[in-house]
């Protein structure tokens, strides 16, 4: 039985900057990761970007309600709680791109009239919450032992009045930036599962940022690999 | 025949139409009707010279046996979450207009999205339901009375608000991680792999890019998707000036 495995990593993309204070260009924040935490859900990870964490728990596959079941593939939910205060309608359009990534990746069809439940609880926010969302779900799907056709990981990129690109934002970044667009890519091939967008731009701005988030998300899926043959290694 | 195979199989009977590039039943649109209300406020302490401007879509059994009555249900409620992004992010109506004294009086519009008839597509009926209450929304005058310190409304005088931005919604379905066809049907939707929404407004500048999920997309799938919302903005805007048009002025 594996104990806690922590995988810390500090990616640097071409810049080549000492470690410290990032440059706004290419970069991505400190990030982190813990699995298998908790005891009693199947699966669970802790995902840290900069002074971001979320933390997941998986159950399944499980019993499902007879009301929510489908007969040839799994149900997934996904359960989002805020930091503070009860869960709200951003929650719930939150828990919905998020669940339907998930049911892009994970094959439902092997474990059909069951239920996996994503359960994700913010422990602090500080800028790019949904991408932190969603690298810690993935995570927890692949501590719980979930097939999936591939991996996914967040990306949020910010765009500031002057056009300038920015990747992992901090919350004062995403406050003063003029938009603000999260992307979720698979591992495969890097194709767009989920995108949501708040703030104007321009469609060429659109290109550039989602070539920007395929090249950070090589090191993410980098991240996610090194961390898990580290845990696999040592048993 | 036709018909029990449509049961059986629907996913087949679907992909031999997309062959022969037409769909069996013709485009039908989700009707919407909005309503929206005014009502006094107090504006938030934290911007204190903006209005409140609240949608909420109200998806009941009326239009579709898939919904029960009772609390809004997730669709309902994502469904407003991207009435209120699209609000905020297109700027459609300066919230500092909608403010009559600084930190101490402001206008709140409550727009009711109510769906009459729900045939797939719903974002881009209430896109354009909402664009079309608020060009229609008069908001009378208001004079703080210096004495009383009461807000003294005339209703003789209204005037129009001012809308900056037309953002129109233009949705897609992804079949088969391949085909993509505009403007989806209930069960187009259904069936789909993924949908994907595009929010533009009439400079090309993107006001939401909605895809919650699915099938994967590439870079050039993307694109084009946005010269077809581009198309679209120009036929749905078209079709929107006729409308302002043929509505009586007050």
């Amino acid at each position: 039985m594996e104990g806690e495995m922590q995988t810390e990593s500090k990616i640097r993309a071409d810049s080549g900057t000492e470690p410290g204070p990032r440059v706004p260009g290419c970069s991505l924040r400190h990030f982190a990761c813990e699995q298998n935490l908790l005891s009693r859900p199947d699966g669970s990870a802790s995902f840290l970007q900069g002074d971001t964490s979320v933390l997941a728990g998986v159950y399944g596959p499980a019993e499902v309600k007879i009301s929510k079941e489908i007969f040839n593939k799994a149900t997934l939910e996904v359960i989002l709680r805020p930091k503070t205060g009860l869960p709200g309608v951003a929650e719930k359009s939150r828990e919905r791109l998020i669940r339907n990534t998930c049911e892009a990746v994970v094959l439902g069809a092997l474990h059909p009239r069951t239920s996996i439940t994503v359960v994700l609880q913010v422990v602090s926010d500080a800028g790019s919450l949904l991408a932190c969302c969603l690298n810690a779900a993935c995570m927890a799907l692949v501590d719980a032992g979930v097939p999936m056709r591939a991996l996914f990981c967040g990306v949020t990129c910010a765009l500031d009045s002057d056009g300038t690109l920015m990747l992992d934002p901090t919350a004062k970044q995403e406050k003063e930036a003029r938009a603000v667009l999260t992307f979720a890519l698979d591992s495969v091939e890097r194709k767009l599962l989920m995108s949501t967008t708040k703030g104007l731009y321009s469609d060429t701005e659109l290109q550039q940022c989602l070539a920007a988030a395929q090249t950070a998300s090589t090191h993410v899926f980098r991240f996610y690999r090194e961390s898990l043959q580290r845990r696999y290694s040592k048993s | 025949m036709a018909a029990g195979f449509k049961t059986v199989e629907p996913l087949e009977y679907y992909r031999r139409f997309l062959k022969e590039n037409c769909r069996p039943d013709g485009r039908e649109l989700g009707e919407f009707r909005t309503t929206t209300v005014n009502e006094f406020g107090a504006p938030p302490t934290d911007a204190p010279d903006k209005g409140y401007v609240v949608p909420n879509v109200d998806l009941s059994p009326l239009c579709s046996s898939r919904f029960r009555s009772g609390p809004p249900g997730e669709e309902a409620q994502v469904a407003s979450q991207f009435i209120a992004d699209v609000i905020e992010n297109s700027q459609i109506i300066q919230k500092e207009d909608l403010c009559i004294s600084s930190g101490k009086l402001a206008w709140v519009l409550y727009c009711d999205l109510i769906c009459l008839n729900h045939d797939g597509n719903i974002l881009d009926a209430c896109t354009f339901a909402l664009l079309a209450a608020l060009k229609n929304v008069q908001l009378p005058e208001v004079t703080i009375n210096e004495e009383t310190a009461l807000a003294e409304v005339n209703l003789k005088k209204k005037s129009y608000l001012n809308i900056r931005t037309h953002p129109v919604a233009t949705s897609f379905a992804v079949f088969d991680d391949t085909l993509l066809i505009v403007d989806p049907t209930e069960e187009e939707e259904h069936l789909a792999t993924g949908t994907l929404t595009v929010v533009m407004d009439e400079e090309g500048r993107l006001c939401c890019l909605h895809k919650p999920g699915g099938s994967g997309l590439t870079g050039a799938k993307l694109q084009d998707c946005m010269s077809r919302a581009v198309t679209r903005h120009k036929e749905v805007k078209k079709l929107m000036d006729e409308v302002f048009k043929s509505m009586k002025p007050k």
